[in-house]
């Protein structure tokens, strides 16, 4: 049998903060057409038209949007999809 | 000229390209697949699991707006998410420029793609937007003056008239691309 052997772990700063959701943060850039990222908000999230077309407003218009919470995998997941479609996607946690 | 993408009656979607303009999708391709090399080969293990090397965002402009920070600049878990989704990343914006290429015929002709296949063209098309754009510096002014034909080569980039010459063409193309997606977003909204 072996013996577990103890691993020195790097000391990692993370500022975690148990039970507030994380959020996938979609940037305004000046290349993407306002109809694909309605598009790929529709897609992605299966959000209807209209819901798809406020955010993808609130983007272009406030600078940046949350475009979906939860945990935190789950939003990795979101953010690595919508870098697929080429939007500028963040993941952070709420505060 | 193209009239752009049309939902097509079998399902899917279909395109009549001329030749200069299927010339200019393969050109396109052609480029992103350039730009986006394949991930280095790395340790069999890593490669297995998922895990790229890299934890850096790239320098160049362009490979920084193809493959942006999943976390903010200064989150710790910033170079980790990179490790784990740069790689995979890479290689589909590769396969999504590779179909696009497979799928041009060299002398234009109609396109016909399945949904998936769509896809691959919307995010394709979409990174060599995000190419074309990034390289000229676009910003959202700069555009709405050039569709108001209110944009001088020398306007676009102040540098020397071969370079401002070529950038007007690059601004053409990028335009004409962002045209062709839209047709295509609708055509899938239909």
């Amino acid at each position: 049998m072996s013996v577990p052997v103890e691993l020195e772990r790097p000391e990692i700063e993370e500022d975690v903060r148990p039970g507030q959701p994380w959020l996938t943060i979609v940037w305004n850039d000046p290349v993407n057409l306002m109809s694909y990222v309605t598009y790929v908000f529709q897609t992605v999230f299966g959000y209807s038209k209209r819901k798809a077309h406020q955010l993808m407003l609130d983007v272009h218009y406030k600078g940046k949007a949350v475009v979906s919470r939860g945990s935190r995998e789950e939003m990795e997941r979101h953010v690595s999809t919508l870098h697929e479609y080429g939007l500028w996607a963040t993941l952070q946690q709420d505060t | 000229m193209t009239t752009g993408f049309h939902r097509a009656a079998q399902g899917g979607v279909t395109i009549d390209l001329e030749a200069d303009e299927a010339a200019v999708l393969r050109s396109m391709g052609q480029l992103i697949l350039e730009l986006v090399q394949p991930p280095p080969p790395q340790d069999e293990l890593a490669a297995f699991v998922g895990i790229g090397e890299n934890s850096e965002r790239p320098d160049d402009p362009v490979l920084a707006r193809l493959f942006p920070n999943g976390y903010s600049d200064d989150d710790p878990a910033v170079g980790d998410f990179r490790r784990y989704t740069e790689d995979d990343l890479r290689r589909h914006k590769r396969e999504n420029a590779q179909a696009m290429l497979d799928a041009v015929p060299e002398q234009g002709g109609t396109v016909a793609l399945d949904t998936g296949e769509a896809h691959a063209w919307l995010k394709a098309l979409n990174d060599a937007r995000l190419t074309l754009g990034t390289r000229l510096g676009l910003e959202e002014d700069t555009y709405n003056a050039y569709l108001k034909g209110q944009l001088s080569a020398s306007g676009l980039t102040g540098q020397d008239d071969e370079l401002a010459e070529t950038s007007m063409a690059a601004l053409h193309v990028y335009d004409w691309l962002g045209e062709l997606q839209h047709s295509l977003v609708e055509a899938l909204s239909d």
